[in-house]
């Protein structure tokens, strides 16, 4: 067990996950699942700059409407394939990245969340002056009916996100395991420090910045065909920046696990709130569940079986 | 057409939703900007104390104003309450201010909810002698519904100012601000001192909540609108400091309208944000920060 | 304790006072046997009885209705008011012997708002439900959401509040209850504007401002090409961002521009500060108003009052003698009363009548139909004009109502802050469209010299 390298897991689960999706006829499952996987890319995407860098990022909405919008540009002038659309909206999100990087990143952290929230507020303003994607009155995007090697488009929906959030995962887990995972740590511990020790803190943060940016933006570029109607409240929704921070926070931010799990946790929660006590409720079981496992769990759903290892280890033999 | 007219009433009213900007922030440079506590559920108070404000003034017909001065003292304690918890469970660990931050997600949310079952979705407004009636003078206008809770919003601000800078409690909670540390080394019960500045930050915004339901019509949900707004102002003012709030709240308020009356409304969110990271770009510390 | 006191006790307690029995035990408890045999083939008798009769009604299978709706988010008050009135249409046509014969079960999730949870929901109702028939949610962007995968299903879409969702698809089986009629964008300020020409001498100036949400945009859009069509120049022409606080600058701006007329689309914050901002600077126009959502909500009435008067507004439905259609009063009074604890709007005049609408069609045709089969139900509704609590409704072959039938509202002497004077007739003054008029327009504007 101890031989196998932990990035054989996630392919592991994403090729089982593949072949199960096979068997499954109901659509509902994979709108569902494609919620919970789209979630598993921004959680990990956030944790890159919040969790192993510590910067607070809080404009995730805006990031993920990138790649929503400019899948809406890119239907309206060529009609591409998906994948096109996903390649676009993550380069143009993690361009964005960049520049917000470049503009904001010299700033103490808080100032660089403040700015990033800054930053969903005047996107989404600009969107809603755009006429091009529809202003304030939205914009349609037919979702074709089927699509050749899948058993419906949905499913094939399903499929591309679950080789996205893969890539989110690998990609993740390689920034953590490498020079710029340790580089970004040394950041988040004491970034004077980090500089003084000749850590290139600019270029990791920006790199960071951009990487973290780039993900959300493929996670949102399929978001137009999953729900056929995208108009600026539903791209910019602060769920997606609220739930890219919490997710991290309950599944644990120094692992490239802990968005994973923190992600499916607490989308699935909310999934299934939506379909059984489903009222105001839902949100009042997110609030609960969230300071629960905040106050209960400080590191999170990793830092729980961290604990539990060490306390192991203290008790040999039993 | 733009005449004088047109932009000196902008500015003037600018300047009274500024002053009511002021209210709806000071709770935030109280807990963020001095106490670095990222309370993002604080929007949610001051729609609680609207709502408080609303039912009062529905039962009994009482000036909304006046219920959430009177309902301020119970809010401190709540806020001492949170704060309690707060520092019980995330303070002194790593990472404190981001578990923070989602521990009051979690409370947004829950209060949230608890509004929302216990008043339903609807927008709720108040009726007071002032909403309605116009004084104006030369040719500025000043609609009583802006007045009331800008004059309410400064006698809150230097209020507090002068609380700050010339009591001794409050000059501790300034010193907490400043050096944590240093303070308990002198042997001074920070947590004490934390606490009771949290207590206020909460008890300004039932304040704010009663200016919230004069000018416009609010529903449980209407507190996520203000999160950005709210540390926004905060930031640009320069975290913790009163006066720097006061000018950047006045700042925010004149842009909005000036971009309005100038270019449009749709484009004033733009303009001030923008505005907000410019600011940044060039003095990150904020207006009146140290 | 002898074994008889026992008995006799346990005897007195178990059963009713008349049976007692003697001290022989073994007599009394042949007797026991006796009334306890007698007694339980009656019992048994009288619960076969009651089990046949509800097994049989379980045995018709209740026929299910899924939907999404908001009750929570924005349009949470609306969605609220709506669910109440598709309630009572299922308990009424369910103590009417129900539909087909068969029972009516109601399965709804909380939309939120959010038309990202809406392929969820429906695919949730039609693949693991197992729903018979689904209506929409209130609002366009649900509604929007969920057609696409309605439509994969083959089966009927019927909702409210929707405006233009159909346009992109065409999909002969969608049916919206919205009396803005198929060109919506256009056909939601006319009246506001033929009420406008009735004024003497006619103006020539309107003023358009709107919230940048997509309903007001869709509307404001229609508002030019109307107010080109009547003549009409536009001095200002202006949308707000949809969390805008203050108003008094935007009412200065219109002033500034000195318009005849000011056309608003607004949500319910806004409208309140909008009409607070006009009353406030005795905004100076002959005539204003709009598609001001909110201004048909109880709260709205209530608390703005006297404000209100002479604005015009679109309405839904008021209490008029021209709007005296079968049914509309007690269903009203009935959704008024159960409003209360249901913590919906206690007035009911905007989309309850048409919810309850919906199902009375719905109900029609599955019956005349006398199945669940989607195409036939579809095609019926195409070719039949209904009678319902909202008078007499017919659709265009896009699904929307054939005729528009929006009604302009005037405001007109309200007192004080009392909302059953909104229940009275005659406050609310119907001006447009001229077969539903009940009074003409009241001129300049009321608040330019309050």
């Amino acid at each position: 067990m101890r031989r196998i390298p932990s990035w054989v897991w996630p392919i592991a689960v994403a090729v089982f996950t593949l072949a199960l999706s096979r068997f499954v006829e109901n659509d509902y499952y994979m709108f569902a699942g494609y919620v919970v996987l789209q979630y598993i890319v921004l959680a990990s995407a956030w944790n890159i700059l919040g969790g192993y860098a510590g910067y607070v990022n809080f404009g995730s909405a805006a990031f993920f409407a990138i790649g929503a919008y400019g899948t809406v540009v890119l239907d309206q002038l060529v009609e591409p394939p998906l994948v096109v659309a996903i390649l676009f909206g993550g380069i143009v999100a993690s361009l964005v990245g960049l520049v917000t990087a470049y503009l904001t990143l010299r700033l103490r952290g808080v100032f660089f969340a403040i700015a990033t929230l800054a930053l969903a507020i005047v996107l989404q303003t600009l969107v809603m002056n755009w006429e091009f994607v529809g202003g304030p009155l939205g914009v349609y995007t037919t979702r074709p009916d089927s699509i050749a090697g899948f058993p419906s488009y949905v499913n094939y929906l399903f499929v591309v996100m679950l080789v996205l959030a893969l890539i989110a995962v690998l990609v993740a887990r390689s920034i953590e395991l490498s020079f710029v995972g340790r580089g970004l740590a040394a950041i988040r511990d004491n970034e004077l420090a980090a500089e003084c020790c000749g850590v290139p803190t600019f270029r990791l943060k920006v790199l960071a910045a951009m990487l973290s940016g780039g993900l959300m933006g493929m996670a949102g570029a399929p978001f137009p065909y999953y729900i056929t109607y995208l108009d600026p409240n539903s791209a910019f929704s602060i769920a997606y920046g609220i739930n890219s921070i919490a997710m991290p926070l309950v599944g644990g931010m120094s692992h490239w696990i802990g968005p994973v799990i923190g992600a499916v946790l607490l989308a699935v929660v909310q999934q299934v709130a939506t379909v059984t006590i489903s009222s105001e409720l839902n949100l009042m079981i997110v609030g609960v569940v969230l300071i629960s496992f905040i106050t209960l769990a400080p590191n999170g759903v990793v830092g729980l079986f961290e604990r539990y290892q060490q306390q192991r280890r203290w008790r040999p033999g039993k | 057409m733009v005449t004088f007219n047109l932009l000196l009433n902008a500015v003037v009213s600018g300047i009274l939703l500024g002053g009511f900007y002021a209210a709806v922030t000071i709770g935030i440079t109280i807990a963020f900007g001095m106490l670095d506590i990222v309370n993002i559920a604080h929007p949610v108070f001051i729609v609680m104390g609207s709502f408080i404000a609303y039912l009062v003034n529905r039962m009994f017909g009482v000036d909304p104003i006046v219920t959430v001065i009177v309902a301020s003292p119970l809010f401190f304690l709540l806020g001492v309450a949170i704060f309690r918890f707060y520092h019980a469970a995330f303070e002194g660990s790593g990472r404190g201010s981001l578990r923070g931050l989602a521990f009051f997600f979690g409370m947004l949310f829950v209060i949230e909810v608890t509004l929302l079952l216990a008043f339903g979705v609807d927008y709720r407004l108040v009726r007071t002698t002032y909403i309605g009636p116009n004084v104006g003078f030369a040719h500025i206008d000043l609609p009583l519904r802006m007045v009331m809770p800008f004059v309410g919003s400064i006698a809150l601000v230097s209020g507090l100012h002068i609380f700050f800078g010339h009591t001794f409690v409050g000059r501790a909670i300034m010193a907490v601000a400043q050096d944590e540390f240093a303070l308990s080394l002198m042997a001074v019960d920070t947590v004490a001192i934390r606490q009771l500045a949290f207590g206020i930050a909460i008890a300004t915004a039932a304040i704010a909540g009663g200016f919230l339901i004069v000018i416009q019509p609010v529903e449980p949900s209407l507190g996520r609108e203000y999160i950005g707004r709210v540390f926004a102002i905060c930031v640009l003012g320069g975290m913790g400091s009163i006066p720097g709030t006061v000018i950047a709240a006045f700042i925010l308020g004149v842009v909005e309208t000036m971009t309005s009356t100038l270019w449009g409304p749709s484009w004033a969110p733009a303009v001030s944000f923008a505005a907000l990271l410019l600011t940044l770009a060039v003095r990150p510390s904020g207006i009146m920060g140290r | 304790m002898s074994k008889h006191g026992i008995r006799q006790n346990h005897g007195k307690r178990a059963l009713s006072p008349e049976l007692s029995f003697d001290d022989n035990p073994i007599k009394g408890t042949r007797l026991t046997r006796r009334l306890f045999g007698r007694g339980f083939m009656t019992i048994s008798a009288l619960a076969a009885c009651r089990a046949l009769r509800a097994s049989s009604a379980l045995a018709a299978e209740p026929i299910k209705i899924g939907f999404g709706m908001a009750q929570s988010g924005p349009l949470g008050g609306n969605g609220k008011a709506a669910l109440l009135a598709i309630e009572m249409w299922r308990d009424n046509i369910n103590a009417r012997g129900g539909l087909l014969g068969r029972p009516v079960q109601l399965i709804y999730y909380d939309d939120q708002t959010n038309p990202a949870l809406i392929p969820g929901i429906y695919s949730k109702l039609f693949d693991i439900d197992k729903v018979d028939l689904v209506l929409g949610g209130y609002g366009t962007a649900v509604q929007a959401a969920a057609l696409p995968i309605v439509m994969q299903r083959k089966q009927l879409l019927i909702g409210t509040g929707a405006v233009a969702v159909n346009d992109r698809y065409n999909y002969d089986k969608y049916f919206q209850m919205l009396p803005n009629g198929s060109t919506a964008r256009t056909s939601t300020s006319e009246g506001f504007f033929q009420a406008a020409m009735t004024m003497e001498p006619k103006p020539k100036t309107v003023a358009i401002v709107g919230a940048l949400t997509e309903f007001s945009h869709n509307v404001i859009l229609g508002a030019r090409e109307n107010a080109e069509k009547f003549g009409l120049k536009i001095v200002y022409d202006s949308g707000y961002p949809p969390n805008q606080v203050e108003f008094g600058s935007i009412i200065r701006s219109i002033q500034a521009a000195d318009p005849e007329v000011v056309f608003v689309a607004s949500y319910p914050p806004d409208s309140a500060g909008v009409i607070r901002a006009a009353y406030e600077q005795k905004l100076q126009t002959r005539m204003f108003g709009g598609a001001m959502i909110g201004l048909q909500y109880a709260e709205l009435k209530q608390q703005l009052g006297p404000m209100m008067n002479d604005v015009l507004s679109y309405e839904f439905y008021v209490p008029a003698p021209t709007t005296n259609f079968p049914g509309i009063k007690e269903f009203l009074a009935a959704y008024q009363e159960r409003a209360k604890t249901a913590g919906a709007d206690l007035l009911g005049f905007y989309l309850p009548p048409y919810a309850y609408a919906g199902m009375e069609i719905l109900e029609k045709a599955v019956t005349a139909t006398k199945g669940l089969e989607a195409d036939a139900i579809g095609r019926y509704i195409h070719e039949t004009t209904f009678d319902t609590v909202v008078g007499k409704v017919s659709f265009a072959a896009n699904g929307d109502w054939a005729k528009p039938r929006l009604l302009y509202v005037q405001y007109r002497g309200i007192v004080g802050n009392d909302l059953d004077q909104f229940k009275e007739v005659g406050k609310q003054v119907i001006v447009e469209p001229q077969e539903f008029a009940s009074g003409t327009l009241h001129y300049p504007f009321a608040a330019s010299s309050h």
